[in-house]
């Protein structure tokens, strides 16, 4: 039997978000156990399959040529010598392509995914330097990149603003950053800045940046007839399949997408042109197509993170108390694409000033779209606001932890809603105990080993809490005992298939080993995406309500002849693998007695999510205090990281290995943000120049150090399972904690990333 | 550019297979073979998920010809267990969290199964600070420099070196391995 519910609905014994509590948050020590994850065993053996892995039947492989101007038109487009290549199925371009619909950009409706919404391949339109112009598909991919390489262009170029100092003479405001307005004004700051006894005001600056998740961006795609099959490496699953459904026309339920492991995501692993070109060269070849890009090609169509200029300025009493908080700026982005990457965001919530002041613009330019890379906005953000802080505090004679704790605001400053729950200062003192702040000399330059000049830094973390309404969660329960949960939602490597499995055996009061947990395919029911750390805690929505239809439908088939006959749900829970009575032990049956009793072989119930009104209620934030140790070379001004330690208050935790990982992986691209990575974007050409791993420096092992997390592990009492997301706040004020790390050692500065030893020399 | 007959031994099979001579050894394991247990992640030699071991040692399978390699013992991360049974440095690295997306994975296993012999064979690297001692003094600093050719994006480096120091002294050389005489 299927059971479907309208999980909004305000009844008794339902969450109803904002108003009650997640009944879980009153099972104590049933999450946090430190699992390995479920797929280790396959994953060290080499056996999961990646979207680049799964055998067709006629398979060809695909190749992409690119431009070399940045905008314009392509006058003339040589393919002769590719189509004669040994090999070649054919070569498409803007002349044969299948007709598509342009992508429609991301949030602007259900069903769109597109990074850009520029069309794909359909007009002789140049709109970036490195734009695909020709796909060539052959028997082998040695044969497609030689042939691919014989393609030849000629364009008339036309004016292009590939030089952000040229683009942001003519800024443009948005309507939203994300939703929110663009533009926050309490009081009059700049008045206050002018007038406070302590003042600050500089300008900070960050680089573009790239994902380089390891696995390259691949795709296998299959026509059958109108019906697409796609394994991608996904991060919006169904948000794919949608908006290729609606680029070709196609039914919605026509297309499926899978995308059960992936090579790394962080915001990277969305909709590109890669997909649709392999679709619709496919669908012009009647052939299955493998398309994996080259590194090269990754860094050509994958946009990463924006480049951004900010300016934080702080006007303090004596005391630290803030006057004036003021956090501008802004970042390159194109006309085609919506990602002003919101690093004013940070400073909407974090401290209590008396006037504030938070705007940002874009500067339109033309390059490839820009987009989320882990922890869009916050990344950047606390790397200026953090490094002001902590400037500001040394202006004060302030220890820097000290400033925070008198900042420390009451309810939301800008929203003046009420926290959910924050504990930004237990984890700073918590953290500081651990790390051994006490040993900081405040003064610059005081400690030194040889020719290493050692310092510390602090700087505080923050990502919001987001749960996105629209996922699905169905159970099923079979004769054997055996619970499967499905959803389409994503593992790129997070441990959200293992921490659900925890979360489901803990829900249902079942062991681990009686718990599956089906993800990564649209046809299952429909999921949420992975980004903005949201997925877990929408997972856990959309369980919560799918469990409630399960009791209830239990309670049904219980009938009379059960301990549980005449209860509802308001006043039963699950436990033991069964239903009990909340305050009578008695009372309680079994799932697999209810469903024997009743003669059903199996039990299966879905249900969506509730809206999230715990958002709206309440200002809901991660937080953290990230502590770093350098040691600086005074002769070549190479920065080592000598030690690291995070310490997180992110609600609680559901799994301390895997959540662990995260809050590591997180800090060890801050250290890569700090450090070594940027994307040369040539201003002359609009040429990315360093599209390799020689070139684009991600950390590798010598540059981590053995990281310490701790956490407060104190539930949300507003959030599934008392958890708030923890894949991006990982990174935040990484950068920042670093650069105050550097200029305690150093006494230099630095407040333009990433911090390489030419600008301490 | 034609093809060519090429023949190897691939976890201790022999395997011959007709093959475009410009194919790398990665190339021909994965689209050829059907090896897809090695990865591609740069196709450059900057990051290391690529690598195999060939008679023991540990190399970057992008960089290397296929046809250069025929003859010789060429050991993937499908050759690292036996029997079904997880080699015990795969095993820690499920204990130790050495992995979280598992994409480089396999060439970090195979990186450190060649490491241990270089450390066997007492070879320094460039942090090793006694270039004269009769066996290198090994620390997780020098583990961590002579496994930076293998890039690890969601950043399990700790976990990995943990899960390698746990399992130094007990790393089985595979059947399939040998080093070169």
């Amino acid at each position: 039997m299927s059971a479907h519910s309208d999980a909004a609905a305000s009844r008794p014994g339902r969450w109803q978000p904002a108003v009650t509590q997640d009944p879980m948050l009153q099972k104590h020590g049933a999450l946090g156990q430190p699992v390995s994850r479920i797929e280790g065993p396959l994953k060290v053996q080499g056996k999961v399959q990646f979207a680049a892995e799964f055998p067709y039947e006629g398979l060809c492989y695909a190749a992409l040529a690119f431009s070399t101007i940045a905008r314009g038109r392509i006058t003339a487009l040589d393919t002769t010598a590719a189509e004669a290549a040994p090999g070649v199925v054919l070569v498409m371009t803007h002349r044969n392509a299948p007709r598509m619909k342009a992508p429609s950009l991301m949030m602007s409706s259900p069903t769109a995914a597109g990074a850009s919404d520029l069309p794909v391949m359909q007009n002789d339109e140049i709109h970036w330097n490195g734009q695909p112009i020709a796909v060539v598909l052959a028997e082998t991919q040695e044969q497609a990149d030689h042939a691919a390489s014989l393609v030849t262009a000629d364009y008339a170029p036309l004016p292009a603003v590939t030089s952000f100092d040229e683009a942001r003479k003519t800024p443009r405001q948005l309507d939203n950053i994300l939703g929110q307005p663009p533009v926050v004004e309490i009081g009059d700051a700049e008045a206050a800045l002018k007038g406070a006894a302590v003042q600050l005001d500089q300008i900070y600056r960050t680089p573009r940046h790239n994902h380089n998740a390891i696995e390259l961006h691949a795709a296998t795609v299959a026509w059958s007839g109108d019906e697409l099959r796609v394994h991608d490496a996904s991060q919006l699953l169904d948000l794919t399949a949608g908006q290729l459904a609606d680029i070709f026309g196609l039914e919605a339920d026509k297309v499926r997408v899978s995308s059960p492991y992936v090579g790394g995501g962080f915001g990277g692993k969305c909709l590109w042109d890669h997909q649709i070109l392999a679709c619709a060269a496919a669908k012009l070849a009647g052939r299955p197509v493998r398309i994996m890009l080259s590194r090269e090609g990754v860094f050509r169509i994958v946009g990463g993170r924006t480049l951004t200029e900010q300016r934080v300025a702080l006007g303090a009493g004596t005391d630290g108390r803030l006057d004036a908080l003021i956090h501008t700026g802004i970042a390159a982005m194109t006309e085609h694409n919506s990602c002003p990457e919101q690093f004013t965001f940070p400073a909407r919530h974090l401290y209590a000033a008396k006037s504030v002041r938070l705007a940002q613009e874009v500067a339109d330019m033309d390059m490839l779209a820009n987009t989320f890379m882990r922890a869009p906005g916050e990344s950047v953000g606390t790397f200026a606001l953090e490094c002001a802080i902590d400037e500001l505090a040394e202006k004060l004679g302030l220890d820097p932890i000290e400033l925070r704790r008198r900042i420390e605001p009451e309810t939301d400053p800008t929203s003046g809603k009420p926290f959910s729950s924050r504990h930004l200062i237990a984890a700073y003192e918590k953290g500081a105990e651990r790390f051994g702040w006490e040993r900081r000399n405040p003064t610059p330059r005081q400690r030194r080993d040889g020719e290493w000049l050692i310092g510390m830094g602090c700087a505080t973390a923050t990502y919001p809490y987001h749960r996105f309404p629209g996922g699905a969660a169905r159970i099923r329960l079979t004769a054997g005992g055996q619970v499967t949960v499905s959803t389409a939602v994503h593992d790129m490597g997070m441990g959200t298939a293992t921490a659900q499995v925890q979360h489901i055996a803990a829900r249902l009061g079942v062991p681990l080993a009686q718990v599956s947990f089906e993800y990564g395919d649209t046809t299952l029911p429909r999921g949420v995406i992975a980004g903005g750390s949201t997925q877990t805690a929408s997972i856990g929505g959309a369980v919560i309500a799918a469990t409630e239809v399960f009791v209830e439908e239990l309670l049904k088939l219980a009938g009379n002849d059960s301990p549980l006959a005449g209860l509802s749900l308001a006043d039963v829970e699950t436990r033991d693998g069964g239903i009990g009575h909340r305050e009578d032990a008695a009372r309680f049956e079994s799932y697999l007695s209810i469903l024997r009793r009743s003669g059903r072989g199996e039990l299966v119930c879905e249900a969506e999510a509730p809206p999230p009104a715990e958002m709206e209620a309440f200002s809901m934030h991660s937080y953290g205090a990230q502590f770093c140790e350098v040691r600086v070379s005074e002769i070549t001004g190479e920065v080592r990281v000598s030690h690291f330690l995070g310490s997180f208050d992110a609600g609680r935790i559901l799994n301390a290995k895997t959540a662990t990982s995260q809050f590591k992986g997180g800090i060890i691209m801050g250290i890569g943000l700090a450090l070594t990575e940027e994307t040369n974007f040539d201003p002359r050409t609009g040429r990315i120049v360093n599209a390799s791993l020689a070139d684009y420096h991600v950390p590798v092992q010598m540059d981590v150090p053995a990281i310490e997390i701790l956490y407060t592990d104190i539930p949300d009492p507003q959030a599934p399972m008392g958890a708030r997301g923890i894949g991006e706040i990982g990174i935040t004020g990484v950068g920042a904690a670093v650069a105050n790390a550097v200029y305690n050692a150093t006494g230099k500065r630095i407040r333009d990333l990433p911090i390489t030893l030419d600008k301490l020399m | 550019m034609g093809n060519a007959l090429m023949n190897f031994t691939i976890n201790g099979q022999s395997v011959e297979v007709e093959a475009d001579i410009r194919s790398s050894l990665l190339d021909l394991l994965r689209n050829s073979l059907g090896f897809t247990g090695t990865k591609k992640g740069c196709d450059q030699g900057a990051c290391g998920a690529c690598t195999v071991l060939v008679d023991g040692e540990r190399i970057n399978s992008c960089l290397a010809l296929a046809v250069q390699y025929q003859g010789r013992n060429v050991t993937t991360v499908e050759g690292l267990s036996s029997d079904g049974a997880l080699h015990p440095l795969q095993q820690a690295f499920v204990e130790h969290d050495g992995f979280q997306c598992g994409y480089c994975t396999p060439g970090q296993l195979c990186s450190a199964v060649g490491m241990a012999r270089e450390i066997e064979r007492n070879i320094p690297s460039v942090v090793t600070a006694d270039l004269s001692a009769a066996s290198v003094a090994i620390d997780d600093r020098e583990l961590r420099e002579r496994m930076s050719g293998n890039l690890c994006r969601c950043g399990a480096y700790n976990g990995i070196i943990e899960a390698i120091s746990e399992t130094l002294d007990k790393m089985p050389a595979s059947s399939q391995e040998r080093a070169p005489a």
